[in-house]
């Protein structure tokens, strides 16, 4: 039989969207950034911003090249890449010679990101394992040095160095009278608005808590990554002051290093975190425990990246055993 | 301040009631009406009828094919024009009886009460079979097999859905607002068709006018009312049963595992026509809405093209893209108006070329909304993933046979992934298995 109407669209059900996707969720994320890049303009100037625009542009432009090259659909334009490059940016020294921040923005994409299948593919977070390959690569770059905040000028940077608070105690044998300075009020102060030694966007808790938050209110990220994270990372080393084993209070602990952007930005990284409620639980806990453990016994003054590195690889197993009981099963039969 | 009943997971879409207010309108039935055999859940109906036969307005035209079926009835009195395949809105042609309306709308002779106090429980599920009702929710579970529960098992409860979950469908709201004193003179003969001691209408606070008609009416009649927050899908009969009763159905389970028992309103309402009037099922309320001119809540003979209703409305509004049966989420999407109405024809939606959501799906990124909308508590990202690479047997541990196809995962993914449809594919393959 001869249909003929002109036919109507078909399509599965539902019908209708919702509004949200990928592109918007990476545009919140960027924007709750903006008062941590705004700070860390502040702090480390020019070349902060110098640094940030270097490791963005060179994120979105190895996506661009590789999907060009291998004839893939460009997925620029979703902005994961250039939310890459900025915490890329945000994570490494304010001090290290610009080609630095483009050479990790390219490993980054095209082999934690792009080689594994582009977005939502990768293992690792790709902005931290761009940092830890290039910690890898020229420590000395990566570790020696740190900006005095507020001091900076684009060529004057090599004379006017510093450490970060956490390494502070370290380099100083763990003297008694270091340890309470860096406790002292006038320490946390500038810890919290980020008036200290550190990477580009890691050092004002202040700021990446507000845009943490924003997120946790607008429903991008889930509250229980960065409170089980920092919660846990609070408790242990409650423990640890109380018996003495660590030198410095839990609250400078958590105002310290990268804990703050690490457990708003990148341990809640959809992509290698656990999509399961009581896997995001696990997650937190343990990145909390491998950061004190990193922190108070390991070779780095800070653990906060590699703890989340090694519980990204943790992810498979813990949602393996985390899965959600489908409603109305009495127990599990598998 | 009532209590709101809900459930765990869902979606909160636009709610587009856009014809709430409007009064049922009785639709003319049009000079030809295509009655396809196959309306329910089960086997197509066996035609009774063939060209030349005279019918009227609820003759027999096709009795159930064994236990698993329905009869249908002739929604018109006129002639038999032919028993031929036709367009029908699972997308194949299909069995149908074309029927030359003679305008007259007489009735069969042999239609008159059955009702009297003293009616049986068998009595009302042989009404139920004989005269075609189905579940009008959507579902169309013919409701005589409803009824008659596996042997030892029993209800307690009644439900009456009144949620009317899905956007823009608003044909049980306006239904519930004009024939309360029907629709539960229909719930009470299920209630004593199965032996429940409870009958609650469960209504979405979206819908508090019609709690009111039914809080006039619940000392009179002895029944309650459970306001259920607006979210979909509130209508679901294991999430609707789990939020009044605090029940879980069972995996592979049915309701009567839980002793409880849900229906439709629409479906009460032709139960108590076909019992007090002898009325077999041959019209329904149809929602016509979207992008048509003039929106309406009709009522519509059976086997009615949808083209008709649209012309009847003013026509398409802007160039249409999608005619859906039913509501956006749930919905089927037509190929042609020209498709009659079938019994579970809740709604026809209209959306312009402009409206139609064609995203192309992307990379999943792990956001885990799909999870928290899925009211069954499954995983459809990883169920989706293993639809696209083939592996079905890997899904069934996951729960994947519990999926009710809600399609809120589909709703919220920012991938734009066609979660359900995959689940679905999932769900096709292992029946296939089996």
């Amino acid at each position: 039989m001869a249909i003929e109407t002109k036919l109507l669209t078909i399509t599965p059900a539902p019908h209708i969207k919702s509004g949200f996707s990928t592109t918007r969720m990476m545009s919140i994320v960027i924007i709750a950034l903006i008062p941590a890049f705004i700070g860390s303009v502040y702090f480390f100037g020019f070349r902060a911003l110098l640094i940030t625009l270097i490791s963005v542009a060179s994120a979105v432009l190895t996506e661009f090249v590789y999907q060009k090259l291998c004839k893939k659909k460009v997925t620029v334009t979703d902005g994961s890449a250039a939310l890459t490059g900025l915490l890329l940016a945000f994570i490494i020294s304010p001090s290290v010679p610009l080609w630095l921040p483009a050479v990790g923005s390219v490993f980054s994409i095209l082999i934690v990101k792009q080689l594994f299948g582009g977005v939502g593919f990768n293992f690792l977070n790709p902005a931290l394992a761009g940092r830890a390959f290039l910690m890898a690569s020229w420590p000395a770059f990566m570790t020696a040095k740190w900006m005095i905040p507020r001091s900076g000028t684009l060529s004057g940077i090599e004379s006017i160095t510093t450490a970060t608070p956490l390494g502070t105690l370290k380099l100083s044998g763990y003297s008694t009278n270091v340890a309470s300075s860096l406790n002292s009020i006038e320490s946390l102060k500038h810890l919290l608005l980020g008036n200290v030694g550190g990477s580009i966007g890691e050092t004002s808790a202040l700021l990446l808590l507000i845009g943490g938050i924003f997120l946790v209110i607008t429903g991008i990220i889930d509250w229980r990554i960065p409170l089980s994270y920092i919660g846990s990372v609070f408790v242990l080393y409650i423990v640890l002051f109380l018996t003495g084993v660590s030198q410095l209070t839990p609250i400078f602990h958590i105002l310290a290093g990268g804990l703050m952007i690490g457990a708003f930005f990148m341990a809640t990284d959809p992509v290698t975190s656990p999509i399961t409620k009581k896997g995001r639980w696990i997650f937190g806990i343990c990145a909390g425990l491998l950061t004190v453990l990193i922190r108070q016994w390991g070779g780095y003054p800070e653990g906060v990246s590699y703890s989340i590195l090694i519980m990204n690889m943790f992810v498979p197993l813990i949602e393996k055993y985390t899965l959600p009981r489908p409603f109305g099963r009495v127990r599990r039969t598998a | 301040m009532p209590k709101f009943f809900t459930f765990k997971g869902g979606i909160h879409p636009g709610e587009f009631k856009f014809t709430e207010k409007d009064a049922i309108e009785d639709f003319v039935a049009p000079d030809v009406v295509y009655i396809p055999l196959s309306q329910h859940f089960g086997k197509p109906a066996k035609p009774v009828v063939k060209k030349g036969d005279k019918v009227y307005v609820g003759s027999l035209i096709g009795e159930p094919d064994g236990g698993f079926s329905a009869s249908i009835h002739s929604s018109v009195s006129g002639t038999v024009k032919k028993v031929d395949k036709y367009h029908h809105f699972s997308g194949n042609m299909e069995q149908t009886v074309i029927i030359e309306n003679d305008g007259q709308m007489e009735k069969d002779p042999a239609i008159k009460s059955a009702y009297s106090d003293s009616i049986t429980p068998e009595k009302i599920i042989e009404i139920a079979r004989n005269y075609g009702i189905v579940g009008l929710g959507g579902a169309t579970f013919p409701a005589s097999i409803k009824m008659s529960p596996p042997p030892g098992k029993t209800f307690d409860t009644l439900i009456l859905n009144g949620a009317e979950c899905e956007p823009y469908l608003t044909s049980d709201h306006r239904l519930m607002i004009e024939s309360p004193e029907e629709i539960i003179l229909g719930a009470l003969l299920i209630k004593k068709a199965i032996n429940a001691n409870r009958l609650i209408i469960a209504i979405e606070e979206n819908k508090m006018d019609a709690v009111s008609v039914y809080e006039k009416i619940k000392d009179k009649y002895k029944f309650d009312i459970a306001i259920l927050k607006t979210k979909y899908p509130q209508g679901g009969e294991k999430q609707i049963i789990k939020a009044i009763l605090d029940r879980e159905v069972p995996e592979g389970g049915l309701p009567v595992d839980v002793h409880a028992y849900v229906q439709n309103v629409g479906t009460a309402y032709a139960l108590w026509d076909a019992v007090y009037n002898g009325m077999p099922l041959v019209k329904r309320i149809v929602s016509i809405t979207g992008s048509v001119k003039n929106r309406k809540n009709l009522k519509v003979a059976i086997g009615t093209p949808i083209s008709a209703l649209i012309e009847h409305c003013g026509g398409y509004m802007g160039e249409a893209g999608k005619l859906i049966s039913g509501g956006p989420m749930m919905g089927i999407a037509l190929y042609t108006d020209k498709i009659p109405v079938t019994k579970g024809t809740s709604g026809v939606l209209i959306q312009r070329k402009e409206e139609m959501s064609l995203d192309e799906p992307t990379n999943c990124i792990r956001c885990g909304r799909c999870i928290s909308s899925c009211p069954m508590d499954l995983m459809p990202n990883l169920l989706g993933d293993f639809s696209e690479f083939y592996k079905f047997e890997e899904s069934k541990d996951l729960g994947v046979l519990n999926c009710i196809e809600c399609g809120s995962c589909s709703y919220v993914c920012p991938a734009k992934k066609h979660l359900v449809q995959l689940i679905k594919v999932t769900k096709a393959e292992l029946k296939k298995k089996r």
